[in-house]
């Protein structure tokens, strides 16, 4: 069709944009590819790992509780707001449980680590790229997949979990403070609701949630970073692109995910 | 030895070198010359499989660099020191980790008491006082970011060593130091450079030979006295810009 060679036709800035979405798919894979290649080398990354996993931890740990802290009381608040005597007071702890535990801790984590860890990730790896020092890193005969990138994934696979656990405690724990401020209820019946509706498999899933975030978070800040173009200018763009980009990558997850393990 | 054939590159549009033939035997020590912005760097980077060429090839040790397996590659890293023209230091980690990872053998770099012994070493070789080990790469000013730069490019006893520009931005004391230290690595041990610099006199101390990159070719090379004896307009351009050469010293 001749109509399809002008570029004032949309199909052709679609087909350009899937070309360009797959080329990123590609490329993402082939670092994928990098990582396990690279995690022979133990010795390199696995105390970059560690430095790294405890500079991501204690860093965004107080954002962290912070957001779930507000989370869990304004659930519960907002329960206790809605629940004018109709329902027990009990269903405020299932509400609140499940609610942290299914969806607003993992999700609000990762969203808000996908601003932490995320931008940091790509404007570290950004500016390394900029100034010739992963060029440096190889022209030593070193990998940059077990120097820079395996210990940032690995810190980042192992403490986003930890901190979204953290984030439902603590989300759990501000909701049953919330509660009682604006209900007569006691820990025993708000245990009785969370309980009622409990499945075991609920932490599970919170935590494979975090799991397949915390690659989001990770992989795709580094990609981005990894192929920064040049200047001040392409770190800024690398940043913004990747906070963006796993961001949509979690909510997309998060649907993905809703419909995989909760049919049964 | 270092050999490229008929190298062409281009970003874009734009064309960087077109056509590069140059040749570096084993032992020689060769300045690049060139004005800014003609690809000296470019050139470098694809002695190290930094960069790919368009067309052409690039053989060092008898190897086609952009053909090189990933672990071939590292291994012919391991015998290239590479000097950043702009440092390149790793800046999360001290001057003491940026120089043990040039030390390529893995062996020597698990060796805490072999690695703490050779970064002093090299430390003291390029004339930056013992103490700095310990600083990070933001506390230190340019000429001594570049001092490290080239001590890690050393520390793993290459067999090359490509510098860009080692000597631009240093006191003359330690340029110095530097061209000294670059004609000792030929001299005594035999190492085989390719320095890009923009200091004609100290190519003409260091260097066995010099090659002038311009307009995406090598358009001379040869010794110091046939680059003074030169009529090439360009050469001749080149030299009376930063040397007194002896034509128009007697003017
Ligand atoms: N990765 C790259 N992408 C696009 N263009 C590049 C890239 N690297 C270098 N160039 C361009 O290639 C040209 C040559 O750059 P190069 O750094 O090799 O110059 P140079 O001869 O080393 O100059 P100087 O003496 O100033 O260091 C420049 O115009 C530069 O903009
Ligand atoms: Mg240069």
């Amino acid at each position: 069709m001749a109509a399809a060679a002008t570029t004032s036709d949309p199909r052709v800035y679609i087909g350009r944009a899937i070309l360009g979405g797959m080329a990123h798919v590609g490329r993402v894979s082939m670092l994928v590819v990098e990582i396990f290649r690279g995690l022979k080398e133990v010795r390199i990354w696995v105390p970059r790992a560690f430095d790294e996993a405890w500079n991501i931890g204690v860093g965004s740990l107080f954002i962290v509780l912070l957001v779930s802290a507000f989370a869990g009381g304004v659930t519960a608040y907002q329960a206790g707001y809605q629940f004018t005597g109709s329902l027990p007071y009990y269903v405020v702890g299932t509400l609140v449980v499940e609610s942290i535990v299914l969806e607003l801790g993992p999700v609000l984590v990762g969203l808000i680590l996908a601003g932490r860890i995320g931008a940091r990730y790509a404007a570290e790896l950004g500016t390394m790229r900029v100034t010739e020092q992963i060029d440096a890193l190889e022209s030593l005969g070193r990998s940059p997949a077990s120097h820079l990138i395996i210990p940032r994934v690995v810190a980042g696979l192992i403490m986003i979990p930890v901190l979204v656990v953290f984030a439902d405690i603590v989300g759990v724990g501000a909701g049953l403070w919330a509660a009682k401020q604006v209900l007569p209820l006691t820990n025993a019946d708000f245990t009785y609701g969370a309980q009622y509706f409990w499945h075991p498999f609920d932490a599970y899933y919170s935590l494979i949630k975090a799991f397949f975030f915390a690659a989001a978070i990770t992989i795709i800040p580094c990609y981005m970073g990894f192929t920064t173009g040049q200047g001040a200018e392409g770190v800024g763009r690398s940043t913004t692109g990747a906070v963006v980009s796993s961001s949509v990558i979690i909510l997309l997850l998060d649907v993905v995910l809703a419909k995989v393990l909760l049919n049964s | 030895m270092i050999e490229l054939r008929g190298v062409k590159k281009k970003f874009g549009e734009q064309v960087i070198l077109d056509g590069v033939d140059f040749v570096v035997q084993d032992g020689e020590t060769v300045a690049l010359l060139g004005p800014s912005g003609t690809g000296k760097s470019v050139l470098l980077k694809h002695i190290i499989g930094l960069i790919k060429p368009d067309a052409g090839k690039v053989m060092v040790d008898g190897l086609h660099v952009a053909r090189l397996k990933r672990k071939e590659l590292a291994q012919l890293r391991y015998k290239i020191g590479y000097v950043f023209q702009n440092g390149a230091l790793f800046d999360s980690d001290n001057v003491f980790e940026n120089v043990r990872l040039g030390i390529s053998d893995e062996a020597k770099y698990a060796d805490a008491d072999y690695s703490r012994e050779r970064v002093a070493q090299v430390i003291k070789l390029v004339n930056l006082p013992a103490d700095v080990i310990n600083k990070y790469p933001s506390e230190l000013s340019g000429g001594m970011r570049k001092r490290v730069g080239i001590a890690r490019a050393i520390v793993g006893e290459p067999k090359y060593l490509l510098y860009d520009e080692p000597t631009s931005g240093l006191d003359p004391v330690n340029s110095d130091i530097i061209d000294g230290l670059v004609e000792r690595l030929a001299d005594e041990l035999g190492v085989t450079g390719i320095m890009v610099t923009h200091d004609v006199r100290g190519a003409f101390r260091v260097a066995d030979r010099l090659a002038l990159l311009s307009g995406g070719k090598i358009i001379m090379q040869g010794t110091q006295e046939e680059f003074l004896a030169s009529e090439n307009p360009k050469v001749k351009e080149f030299l009376e810009r930063d040397f007194e050469t002896p034509s128009n010293a007697a003017a």
